[in-house]
């Protein structure tokens, strides 16, 4: 047992961090860097001028094969690469769901001809994707979606409503699932496509959320023609051809972002209570710091696990499902409780407020990483089905045609 | 990156599986727990001396066979699992490592061999009746060479042939080897929420003991051995979490009500997700502990803490889901769902509960940060 690299990885390490020290500044703590909420418009033009260099040094997918723009290198170095990069301040990527999601799906399912159109250029930052798939009535239960799909000629037409989908607004293409037929049971009517963002007919409108910022968007289908040949799959695969691109999901969706169990900590040791003692003095602030602190380790060690079986060319265990499940509740409770320690003024967000607001946004932030991705229940569901070998809830509209499924409405 | 056991480890965690399921399913713990004359199995501790567990981790020079930590892990982790009532921790965990980190050489060549081979089976002795023990607060006494004062409930109190007794000195805390078969010393059973393992009150009227380190630094060292112990006992917590998680889950795919399985039903399902969950932090948690344990690293302090808190809640948490997810039948005296459920509290309040080591751990980390 040991956390070393293979001589290979550190190699590998090696020429990455130098290759970063010379095109990056390292980060430097309490400074806030090009990292921090900037709109997205001018937060894209600079993430597109990073991903180009990456791209450039042959560093943007290390694990895609090289004819589509990447080094054919093991997971485990996209691994080392990301480790590095954490180290420096680099701006946030635009291109984690196209080339986590989209471009695992265009490998799988699309023409040779258009792998070569358009996984290149997803490498390279030049086009930005999306991923058109949950619906106001289609969330968890996503196979109850009703965007339609009718075929026409050589087109296909789409009509209906997409919703929650990250970046849509300055996405160039985007993979859709839509309802091809009502009468079929609702697994089997689905078809699966990639679209041009700019067709005539797409309107996309910004979601406001609860923190006021808007990350995601409503993704309106009026008429919009798309071409058969942008069919990922045969019509009525729709469903494979998405499970195709959840699989990689969970694998795209993990951690969360601070504040943690030692920012908390940190907070504590710095913030007086009562008796004018640090809040760290308190024994029951002591014990909800050690309790986030062990979940915290657990979820990194995990992680190690993982990586050692993709270090191995394994895939990870059934373990490394729990991330999420883990740490999006967590980053709730910490947020919440770091206010608790600053009483009132716990409620101050912006300059003010201590580790830049960091547990006042936390607060706003977790409540939407609790549903995204598969929410609190869906991802204990498939625990227990997969891992633990459950029997499957009865399903009262599996087999039924999808137009006569009860809507509530 | 190779953050996992090696294949050899691994294979003695499968013997010493097969071993325990063969010598020590769920009928042998409940015979210790229902006859108050079998203080513990003595055909399991054969089995395991047999195949040589006590002497996993003492160095070949006193006798042991040197394998190390993270083979004593992996065997822990076994002995969880089967409930085996033996005093394994008592003896190995604790005595072992007592002297192991503070004996003299002369110390460590007469005790050590001894625990190897199991020969002698060592405890020992730090709580004096319901409520904490503090450095400040023992009244068990050592002078002149001589031990005064009662321990209870000392783990294998009745069966141990020595103790490590945690005693006041004449200048501080220190940590005293005691024969209990010499003078000066009476014992008496007591009993406990876990029959399965054996515990007494043990009275040291002027017994004569030696000291094992230096006085004054007995604190300080039975906090140095629980650390370590720590790591070995959330094994063995995590054994017996992982046999509950199966035992529900077992049980929910063939129990059927409202005609059909309980576990298709999502309120067994996120019940059972969820002491998955605290199972796999829990192993976590503790395999980073048996690296710490296997290294001597300077993290020990905040894995220990971290393997023993995720450890005994995940423990306590399966052992009582499994009995709600059995219902009524979970509530017999019949149903195995209880010793688990025994031994999960038992080991819970061994070496320190979770309020202890969540203390420990925060305490730990201001040391690191300090630093």
């Amino acid at each position: 047992m040991d956390f070393n690299d293979t001589p290979q990885q550190a190699a590998f390490r090696t020429e990455v961090r130098s290759w970063l020290e010379a095109n990056a500044e390292r980060k430097v703590e309490g400074k806030r860097g090009l990292n921090r909420r900037i709109d997205s418009e001018k937060g894209l033009a600079i993430a597109k001028v990073w991903q180009a260099k990456k791209a450039a040094a042959g560093y943007a997918c290390l694990g895609f094969p090289e004819e589509y723009g990447g080094q054919g290198r093991p997971l485990f170095d996209q691994i080392v690469y990301d480790q590095e990069e954490e180290q420096f301040d680099v701006p946030r990527s635009f291109f984690a769901i196209g080339l986590g999601m989209c471009a695992p799906t265009m490998m799988t399912y699309a023409t040779e001809e258009q792998k070569q159109r358009h996984i290149p250029p997803m490498v390279s930052g030049e086009e930005v994707w999306c991923q058109l798939f949950s619906e106001p009535s289609a969330g968890s239960d996503l196979a109850g979606l009703g965007t339609r799909a009718v075929q026409d000629g050589d087109d296909w037409v789409i009509n209906g409503q997409k919703v929650w989908t990250s970046g849509a607004h300055y996405s160039d293409w985007g993979i859709l699932v839509t309802r091809h037929d009502r009468s079929l049971a609702k697994h089997k009517g689905l078809t699966f496509f990639f679209l041009d963002m700019k067709s005539p007919g797409v309107e996309v409108r910004p979601i406001k959320q609860i923190s006021g910022a808007s990350d995601f968007n409503e993704v309106y289908f009026t008429n919009v023609r798309i071409p058969d040949s942008q069919r990922l799959g045969g019509v009525g695969d729709g469903w494979t051809v998405s499970l195709t691109t959840l699989m990689n999901e969970r694998l795209a969706v993990g951690g969360a972002p601070p504040p943690d169990a030692m920012d908390l900590f940190k907070l504590a040791a710095s913030t007086q209570l009562e008796d004018g003692e640090p809040a760290l003095a308190d024994r029951a602030v002591r014990e909800k710091v050690a309790d986030w602190y062990v979940q915290a380790e657990g979820l990194r060690h995990i992680r190690s696990r993982a990586l050692t079986a993709l270090s191995r060319g394994e895939a990870p265990g059934p373990e490394a499902s729990i991330s999420k499940v883990v740490s999006a509740p967590k980053l709730q409770d910490i947020s919440a409780y770091g206010m608790d320690l600053l009483d009132i003024g716990g409620s101050i967000i912006g300059d003010e407020a201590p580790a830049d607001s960091a547990f006042q946004n936390g607060y706003l932030y977790a409540p939407g990483l609790r549903i995204a991705g598969g929410t609190d229940e869906i991802l204990r569901n498939i625990i227990a089905e997969r891992v633990l070998g459950l029997p499957g809830d009865i399903r009262v509209d599996r087999d039924k045609p999808f137009e006569d499924i009860p809507t509530g409405r | 990156m190779n953050f996992d056991f090696s294949d050899a480890q691994k294979a003695l965690k499968k013997q010493t599986r097969d071993m325990l399921r063969s010598a020590c399913d769920l009928t042998v713990p409940r015979r210790v727990f229902e006859d108050s004359s079998e203080s513990y199995s003595k055909d399991v501790w054969a089995a395991l001396v047999d195949m040589e567990a006590p002497a996993t981790a003492i160095p070949e020079e006193y006798g042991g066979i040197g394998f190390g930590y993270l083979e004593l892990c992996a065997v822990a982790e076994e002995v969880g699992r089967s409930l085996a009532p033996v005093p394994f921790s008592s003896s190995v965990y604790l005595a072992t490592e007592a002297i192991l980190m503070a004996g003299s050489e002369e110390q460590k060549k007469e005790f050590l061999s001894k625990l190897a081979t199991g020969e002698a089976i060592g405890t020992f002795a730090l709580s004096e009746g319901p409520g904490l023990v503090t450095a400040n607060s023992l009244s068990v006494t050592y002078a002149g060479g001589k031990l005064q004062g009662t321990k209870s409930p000392v783990p294998d109190g009745d069966i141990a042939d020595f103790a490590v007794v945690v005693a006041e000195g004449t200048t501080g805390s220190c940590l005293a080897l005691v024969d209990l078969t010499g003078d000066g010393v009476s014992r008496k059973p007591v009993d406990t929420v876990d029959p399965s393992r054996s515990h007494a009150a043990i009275t040291f009227d002027g017994a004569p003991a030696q000291l094992l380190g230096s006085e004054g630094a007995g604190w300080d060292l039975k906090n140095r051995v629980f650390d370590r112990a720590a790591i070995l006992f959330a094994m063995e917590q995590l054994g017996g979490a992982d046999a509950c998680l199966q035992m529900a889950a077992d049980y929910s795919r063939g129990r059927y009500a409202f005609g059909r399985p309980i576990g298709s039903f999502q309120a067994i399902k996120h019940k059972l997700a969820d002491v998955y969950i605290r199972n796999e932090l829990a192993r976590a948690n503790n395999y980073y502990g048996a690296w710490a344990l296997s290294t001597d690293a300077a993290e020990l302090p905040m894995a220990a803490a971290a393997a023993r808190v995720g450890s005994i809640e995940a423990y306590q948490f399966a052992s009582k889901e499994n009995i709600q997810t059995h219902g009524g039948i979970g509530f017999t005296w019949e149903s195995d769902c209880h010793l688990f459920y025994r031994r999960s509290k038992l080991l819970s309040l061994s070496i320190g509960s979770a309020r202890v080591w969540k203390d420990r751990l925060v305490s730990a980390l201001e040391s690191r940060n300090a630093a």
